[in-house]
């Protein structure tokens, strides 16, 4: 079975070429090809299948929310082909038996490449370091180990799983929030906070744990990969690190070069997330840190919540927001609409970057001969408005609602095989 | 304006009407054989309290009835929130009930504003309109205590615009320093607070209002000075080190109270901690109008529920 | 006179500032009469211009019989029965002697006198202060069209209108100048 995608530009570059894909390899790259099947792109961008180094799916035990099929679904549709799902579920994944549900559960549904994020220490509590090399080795492949959710607070235990997770060959990525400043906290510590009487999170507790992870890296030799990044503080703390040569790399949520604290005046559940939307400060800081490349990917940090945990008072609503099908047009509209990145950008922040730090051997790979047909079809002239309850998880919790968003996903493509097209799931 | 959330909801002219109707009630009420106005006849008044206060609830329910309203109470514990019901559930189900006005008093901050929107949403189908009143939201803002505190003020000083009011204590977990400062910004008084450092909210720059550690300093000059309850669980969150040093530092001791020009004010949202934020004898001095806090209090919470009740629905 | 606003509607004046004055010193002079002999009279009057008319009668009263009557005001706003048909109306003052209305005499001075709703908010205001021993009505215009059953005791003119025409009484404390004056809608 062949398929060719006639009239695309690989990285929105040059004229349309067509791009022949056979036994899930580009076969062919040239004009005028044909193939059994043909999808055709018509001037739209072709960028390599994005990679989520951060997504919660939620199953097993928060299924209520969103399960390994809903979530799957969700990522093919924001031309993901690859995500990392993060293990504060019930059962955490803090063993090689729970990462292998997850892996196999993914791979059953089909949809895009799930990866188990393994827990940093068991039962994500911070006291003893869970079986990491049990999970690396094992046939889930753990390749990326995180407390997400919560912080690995004890200098002593970061030290240690930077440590042994250098024989590993595994990253470290640390949800940096000292908890001992965010107690009670549920908003940016700021004016906006102060004024609507919501306890504050200072960007002093993000900004203090990264620094030190980044000195405990550095005397390991160990990777670390920082989560959710969202103060402008925090930036600097990274690029005098990585200009030390530290092996620290950092992600951005969406939501994070986008929103700011100004939208909680109504108090919506649907603007609380972890760490919180800060300053347009932050937001300009954010930015630009990410076309610079002190942040080098985007992940959503797609926290789905179904309705009992966000329609209510703010303080009991839980902190997430959706973000796998509402990524690519945030980027374009924040990064690519203002000349902040092109395209070539994009494929790196959203693919390559991602691929690299995760360890994907055939993901994010050039678009040529012999690579896996493994693509995200972008419309850049696309325009859409987000709808909560049209979108495919199981909850609806986007803070873009309503929104009118640029740019499209108009087909997604995984080692040669159409996982998404005109905004429907296949197979 | 169809609900009290905030006192940033009002403009100076809005607040003004809201004082001098309570002003008028309280004329109309004196002297009376029946201490009683039928205007609120026939609607429903719900109190809904998530935190107990017998002095806030006992005033609104006080002034529904003297307005002829029919007042119902219903507390968190021992209803249906004890099994757990939601906030929206709770209060969607009052509305369905036939409230027209919905009091409430709860823990989080924003509650009174997610209130209104369930039941603005909920009247789009049902068309009952059902009317919040927010009655103290968790470190927010409580509405009706800044309106009676400028309606005490009023009366007191002969006016609010120009002059000078203190602000004295745990600012930072303080719903009635916050409605304070922003209503009598918007009347025109000048604010100072004074706190510990540790008990101001980072971003009160931003506020209409002066700050100060010096309370000495600051209490010649004022026209009023107000102080804030503080709760000794504060010390555990290392906020100050001890009382001792708190009442050193910043309470309003006899000493400091003589340091008052002989007009000004003193006033206490209640309940005190007498020796703590205020001496005995400063709490029941003739310059302190803690009781006439109180007095006002039901006056201007009539006032509130004819505003919002007694027109034509918005 | 007629037409001192752009755009107003046609004007006709009733009465002018003289008559106005004329007026009230006949009614001033008809409450003495009515009153003679009786004890405890009070002029109560309904704001706005109904109270600055109770305090006119009240010095004409004083002038011309050398006893001076207490003057009061009663807002009957929170008793009306239109309330919910408008945007919650601004209250004005109440303010009644100290001796109260028990067993009073209580005169009721309104400016214009029609549908008879406001006296009736204003007499249930009355109720509620105490019991007076009888109440009468004084109006500056009866413009009639009445839609309960009540009349009153002393009328300065009696004027018949239209349903959709207004009448404007207008007082030197309050608009600069006395007149009565009949407007088309």
């Amino acid at each position: 079975m062949s398929l060719v995608i006639t009239g695309a530009r690989p990285y929105g570059e040059g004229e349309p070429v067509d791009v022949l894909v056979r036994d899930g390899v580009v076969a062919e790259i040239g004009s005028g090809l044909s193939a059994d099947e043909t999808l055709d792109a018509d001037g739209l961008v072709l960028l390599p299948g994005f990679v989520d180094l951060h997504t919660h799916l939620r199953e097993p035990g928060g299924e209520e929310s969103e399960t390994i099929a809903t979530g799957s679904a969700a990522a093919a549709l924001g031309g993901f082909t690859a995500v990392f799902a993060m293990p504060n579920t019930a059962p955490v994944v803090d063993t090689d038996v729970v990462a292998l549900h997850v892996r196999r559960r993914g791979a059953e549904v089909g949809l895009v490449d799930v990866h188990p994020v393994g827990a940093v220490t068991v039962g994500l509590r911070g006291e003893r370091m869970a079986e990491l090399g049990t999970m690396a080795r094992s046939p889930a492949q753990v390749r990326m180990f995180s407390d997400d959710g919560r912080c690995v607070h004890d200098p002593l235990i970061m030290r240690r799983a930077l440590e042994y997770a250098t024989a590993l060959d595994v990253v470290i990525a640390q949800h940096a929030e000292d908890h001992r400043l965010t107690g009670g906290a549920q908003a940016h510590e700021g004016e906006v906070a102060s004024r609507l009487g919501l306890a504050g999170w200072p960007a002093t507790a993000e900004e203090t744990i990264v620094a030190r992870d980044c000195a405990l890296a550095r005397e390991a030799g160990a990777r670390l990969h920082v989560c959710h990044v969202s103060s402008a503080h925090t930036i600097a703390v990274l690029r005098a690190a990585k200009a030390a040569g530290v092996r620290v790399s950092a992600e951005v949520t969406p939501h994070h070069l986008l929103l700011t604290d100004a939208r909680l005046s109504g108090y919506d559940p649907v603007n609380k997330v972890n760490p919180p939307l800060r300053t347009g400060a932050d937001t300009e800081a954010m930015r630009a840190a990410l076309a610079e490349g002190v942040l080098d990917v985007v992940a959503t940090d797609h926290a789905p919540h179904a309705a009992q945990y966000k329609d209510t008072e703010w303080d009991a609503a839980r902190p997430g927001m959706l973000g796998l099908q509402t990524a690519l047009s945030v980027v374009a509209h924040t990064m690519v609409e203002p000349g902040l990145l092109d395209w070539r950008g994009v494929a790196r922040v959203l693919s390559e970057r991602p691929a690299e730090i995760g360890g994907l051997p055939d993901q994010g790979r050039p678009i040529a001969v012999g690579e896996p047909a493994t693509f995200a079809l972008v419309d850049p002239d696309g325009v859409w408005t987000v709808r909560g309850a049209q979108l495919a998880s199981r909850a609806a919790n986007t803070p873009f609602e309503g929104m009118r968003l640029p740019a499209t996903v108009v087909a997604t493509m995984w080692g040669g095989r159409v996982t998404a097209r005109e905004g429907k799931v296949v197979g | 304006m169809r609900h009290l959330l905030s006192v940033t909801d009002l403009d100076a002219a809005a607040a003004t009407a809201l004082l001098d109707t309570a002003d008028r009630l309280r004329q109309a009420l004196l002297g009376r054989e029946v201490r009683k106005l039928p205007t609120l006849r026939g609607r429903t008044v719900i109190t809904m309290f998530y935190e107990n206060s017998t002095r806030t609830r006992v005033s609104f329910e006080v002034a529904g009835k003297w307005m002829s309203a029919d007042t119902v109470n219903v507390s968190a514990s021992g209803s249906s929130v004890a099994k757990g019901e939601s906030l929206r559930d709770t209060a969607l189900t009052l509305s369905a009930m036939g409230a027209d006005c919905v009091i409430v008093r709860h823990p989080a901050s924003g509650a009174a504003h997610r209130l209104a929107a369930w039941v603005d949403k909920d009247r789009e189908t049902t068309g009952t309109p059902t009317v919040i009143v927010n009655a103290g939201d968790g470190t927010h803002e409580h509405p009706t205590q800044a309106l009676l505190d400028a309606a005490t003020l009023r009366d007191r000083l002969g006016g609010i615009a120009g002059k000078r009011i203190g602000i004295v204590g745990d600012v930072l977990h303080s719903r009635v320093a916050r409605s304070n400062v922003f209503l009598l910004a918007t009347l025109g008084a000048e604010v100072v607070l004074v706190a510990p450092p540790t008990l101001l909210p980072v971003g009160v720059a931003q506020w209409p209002c002066r700050v100060s550690p010096e309370l000495d300093a600051e209490l010649p000059a004022l026209d009023a000075v107000m102080m804030l309850r503080v709760q000794a669980e504060r010390m555990h969150g290392a906020f100050f080190p001890s009382s001792r040093e708190y009442a050193i530092g910043y309470g309003l001791s006899e000493d400091r109270a003589a340091l008052l020009p002989e007009h000004a004010v003193v006033l206490h949202p209640g309940p005190m901690v007498r020796g703590m934020e205020i001496a005995p004898a400063v709490a029941d001095a003739p310059n302190a109008a803690v009781l006439q806090q109180v007095r006002t209090g039901v006056h201007v919470r009539m006032a509130v529920l004819y505003h919002l009740l007694a027109g034509a629905p918005e | 006179m007629a037409q001192d606003r752009p755009g107003a509607a046609a004007a006709r004046e009733l009465l002018s500032a003289s008559d106005v004055a004329r007026t009230i010193a006949r009614i001033a002079h008809q409450i003495i009469e009515k009153t003679a002999g009786t004890e405890n009279v009070v002029l109560v009057g309904i704001p706005t211009r109904g109270a600055m008319l109770a305090r006119r009668l009240g010095a004409a009263v004083a002038e011309f019989s050398g006893t001076a009557f207490p003057v009061g005001i009663v807002d009957p706003t929170l008793y009306r029965d239109d309330l919910r048909h408008h945007p919650a109306r601004p209250l004005s003052s109440t303010d009644l002697p100290d001796g109260g209305l028990d067993d009073a005499l209580v005169v009721l001075i309104d400016d214009v006198l029609m549908s008879g709703r406001t006296v009736r908010a204003a007499l249930d205001a009355l109720a509620d202060h105490g019991r007076p021993r009888a109440v009468q009505l004084a109006v500056l215009v009866d413009r009639g069209h009445r839609e309960l059953p009540i009349r009153a005791d002393y009328v300065g003119k009696n004027v018949p209108t239209a349903r959709d025409e207004q009448v404007k009484v207008l007082l030197e404390e309050i608009d600069g100048v006395d007149a009565v004056r009949l407007e088309r809608a």
